[in-house]
């Protein structure tokens, strides 16, 4: 079995979020950068689960530069096989999905996974355009997957409950909690990750679809009132004309 | 609850419900400074600790008792001699991945780095340096896995700061030697699979050589009572006419310079270990200093709050610096003794300054369990004593300076 496992690159939770170039680009210096968390805790180890078990390879690919081969290493100290950095800025979903679907097309994957979303743009579609360009079924957000030769049995969660559905042949799965657990990465991982191989290939011709124009912060929290417990006139006055919520 | 040999084992402590939210202080952005390698080593190692250590640390200090349920983790790490090259089961990495395993593992408790150090720098170090091939392949490999744990002998009950005046000592006895003496003060003893011996022969000179548990007339009985490094354990080492074969010796280090050289190396980690108490306490004093409201604002608002935060990140620089250089200098192989007691004391001083501010931070809360604050500065009162107390890296350091002995 052949697993693929695309990965990004995001800025740790902790970062101090600012932008540049009038308010169009995100400040990206003295960032700490991680792998997208539901990427590394949920479909990379799931795909390492199912390698473990059944046999097959591990291979994740990253769109972006040079400055992205750490991330990269990570997943291999995690337990990857090897690696493909397209050396392209990720510059919009299409982009990126087309040029993962590019190497995937060439390669031929039994099962490709994607997290559920990125935590820096929460754009939740390159897994579906990939399904769409390798012309394969899609299922997001899956909490759970079992695999029966080349049949998967995926559970989604859906408002309120879940769903569970079958699927055979390759396809695209968006990953997310329940799928997996973190795994921390051991000094055997780190050792073995710096011979693993990574490979950069130039990015093929597809142009971004969409260009960001700004990005606003969320408005700075107003301070927090203290009404005394006794005051429920007070309470109510200020829900009334401040809040305006009753 | 505790198992027979007193060991104790996970089920043994109980999980605290505060989540561990550190994420280290860069001031200086020193973390340019580093490969991405060391800090994939320091992420795995902290999210290692948070997972599996900080929950019962509180616990395991109230217990005092070493929580043995961590040894394999602390192997998978990379904490046990980490610059052990891999011929012999270790990754091979540089003294800077050795720092700062440390400092994760210190920022955490220094007990548990207490026993990280004891296994790399002062067991590991002297049999990759000293022993024979032989030796090397027997102990090194399962002293890296966690295995086999170790410990170190040089102190006794009436030589600390002066070592020369030993009097543990072994006699020639055909193919084995005969030990007799007593150690005390030994981190690890009470559990450890081998001691590094330090003892005089029949020449009354200082060498080297590993004790096994097992061999008859050896006993390491558990020190009881300490108000410091509760979650790490100590103990004596009792030699009672035991035997020992000569190829336990190390066959060509003789004389102070074999223990000092552990200690070089051991110390060089608590000079990156001090850090993270320092900076755990720090973190711990900024994020209550901004929740804690008195006379209407936070209290990290006040001067006087702000006098104390802003010297311990500038203290906590300089220390990160000093380390750091450190660390480039025994990666060459050219950080002096003197160089390395200088960092040490400083560091550890250091740390223990901004224990006692960050304890007045959180005012009573300071006191609790519920914050590591308490514990580490206890934690350092040890740490400022073991591996050459706080006067006589002083001493080395006036020495190295001025040429003249002041010791006697
Ligand atoms: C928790 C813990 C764990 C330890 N683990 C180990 C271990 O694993 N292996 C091991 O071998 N040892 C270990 N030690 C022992 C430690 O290294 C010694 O405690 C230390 O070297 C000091 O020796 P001492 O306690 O006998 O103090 P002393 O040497 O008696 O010193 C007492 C005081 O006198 C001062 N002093 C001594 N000589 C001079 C001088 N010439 N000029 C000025 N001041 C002087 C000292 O600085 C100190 O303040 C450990 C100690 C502790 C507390």
């Amino acid at each position: 079995m052949k697993y693929l496992v695309c990965i990004s690159k995001v800025p740790d939770t902790t970062t101090k979020i600012e932008f540049t170039d009038n308010n169009s680009k995100f400040n990206e210096s003295n960032v700490q950068w991680i792998i997208n968390p539901t990427d590394e805790w949920y479909a990379l180890v799931r795909a390492i689960e199912l390698k473990e078990a059944n046999g097959g390879t591990v291979t994740v690919i990253n769109v972006g530069g040079a400055e992205n081969d750490q991330v990269i290493r990570k997943a291999l100290a995690i337990g990857a096989d090897n690696a493909v950095r397209v050396n392209a800025d990720p510059s919009d979903a299409y982009f990126v999905a087309s040029q993962i679907a590019a190497h995937a097309k060439a390669e031929g994957y039994d099962l490709i996974f994607t997290g559920k979303e990125t935590i820096n743009y929460n754009g939740f579609v390159v897994g579906g355009m990939l399904a769409e360009l390798l012309d394969m079924p899609y299922i997001s957000l899956a909490a759970k997957l079992t695999a029966n030769g080349d049949t998967y049995e995926v559970t989604r969660e859906i408002e309120g409950g879940e769903e569970v559905l079958e699927v055979s042949g390759a396809c695209v799965i968006s990953c997310q909690k329940g799928m997996a657990e973190q795994r921390i990465p051991n000094m055997r991982g780190i050792m073995s990750a710096r011979t693993k191989p990574l490979t950069v290939v130039e990015a093929s011709a597809e142009a971004p679809l969409t260009e960001v124009v700004s990005y606003t912060s969320p408005p700075a929290r107003s301070d927090v009132k203290l009404v005394d417990a006794d005051n429920v006139e007070e309470l109510v006055k200020l829900l009334h004309e401040e809040a305006k919520v009753i | 609850m505790f198992s027979e040999n007193g060991i104790a084992t996970a089920a043994d402590f109980k999980q605290s419900q505060r989540t561990d939210q550190y994420n280290g202080h860069d001031y200086y952005l020193i973390d340019d400074l580093l490969s991405g390698e060391h800090k994939m080593i320091r992420q795995a190692a902290r999210d290692w600790i948070k997972a599996e250590v900080s929950p019962i640390i509180e616990d395991a200090a109230q217990k005092a008792k070493f929580p043995a349920q961590i040894i394999p983790g602390l192997a998978s790490i990379g904490a046990f001699g980490p610059y052990i090259p891999e011929a012999y089961g270790g990754p091979g990495l540089d003294q800077i991945s050795y720092g700062i395993i440390m400092q994760e593992l210190e920022r955490c408790d220094s007990g548990v780095r207490s026993t990280a150090s004891v296994q790399s720098s002062l067991v590991m170090y002297p049999i990759w340096k000293y022993a024979t091939e032989e030796q090397k392949q027997k102990f090194l490999p399962g002293l890296a896995s966690g295995e086999l744990i170790g410990c170190f002998g040089l102190t006794e009950p009436n030589h600390g700061s002066n070592p020369g005046g030993m009097t543990t000592r072994f006699t020639d006895a055909g193919d084995h030697v005969i030990l007799n003496g007593a150690k005390m003060w030994i981190s690890n003893a009470p559990f450890a699979d081998l001691a590094v011996v330090w003892a005089k022969d029949d020449n009354d000179k200082i060498r080297g050589l590993v004790v096994e548990r097992g061999m008859e007339g050896f006993s390491t009985p558990e020190m009881h009572g300490k108000w410091s490094l509760r979650a790490s354990a100590t103990g004596e080492l009792i030699f009672e006419d035991v035997k020992v074969p000569k190829e336990n010796i190390f066959p060509d280090i003789v004389g102070l310079k074999g223990p000092l050289s552990c200690l070089s190396s051991a110390r060089y980690g608590i000079a990156w270990g001090a850090i993270g108490c320092a900076l755990d306490c720090y973190d711990t004093a900024l994020r209550y200093s901004k929740e804690r409201v008195q006379f209407d604002k936070p209290i990290a608002g006040f001067q006087l709050t702000q006098k104390k935060l802003a010297e311990m990140i500038t203290e906590i620089t300089k220390a990160q610096l000093m380390a750091y250089r450190l660390g480039q200098l025994k990666n060459e192989d050219r950080a002096t003794p003197a160089q390395i007691s200088m960092a040490k004391r400083n560091n550890v001083e250091m740390a223990l300054k901004i224990c006692r501010d960050s304890r007045q931070i959180l005012g009573g809360m300071g006191i609790m369990d519920e914050y590591p604050i308490m514990r580490h500065m206890m934690n350092l009162e040890s740490v400022i004593t073991y591996e050459g107390t706080h006067e006589i890296h002083l001493l080395i350091t006036g020495m190295d300076v001025t040429g003249i002995n002041a010791f006697r």
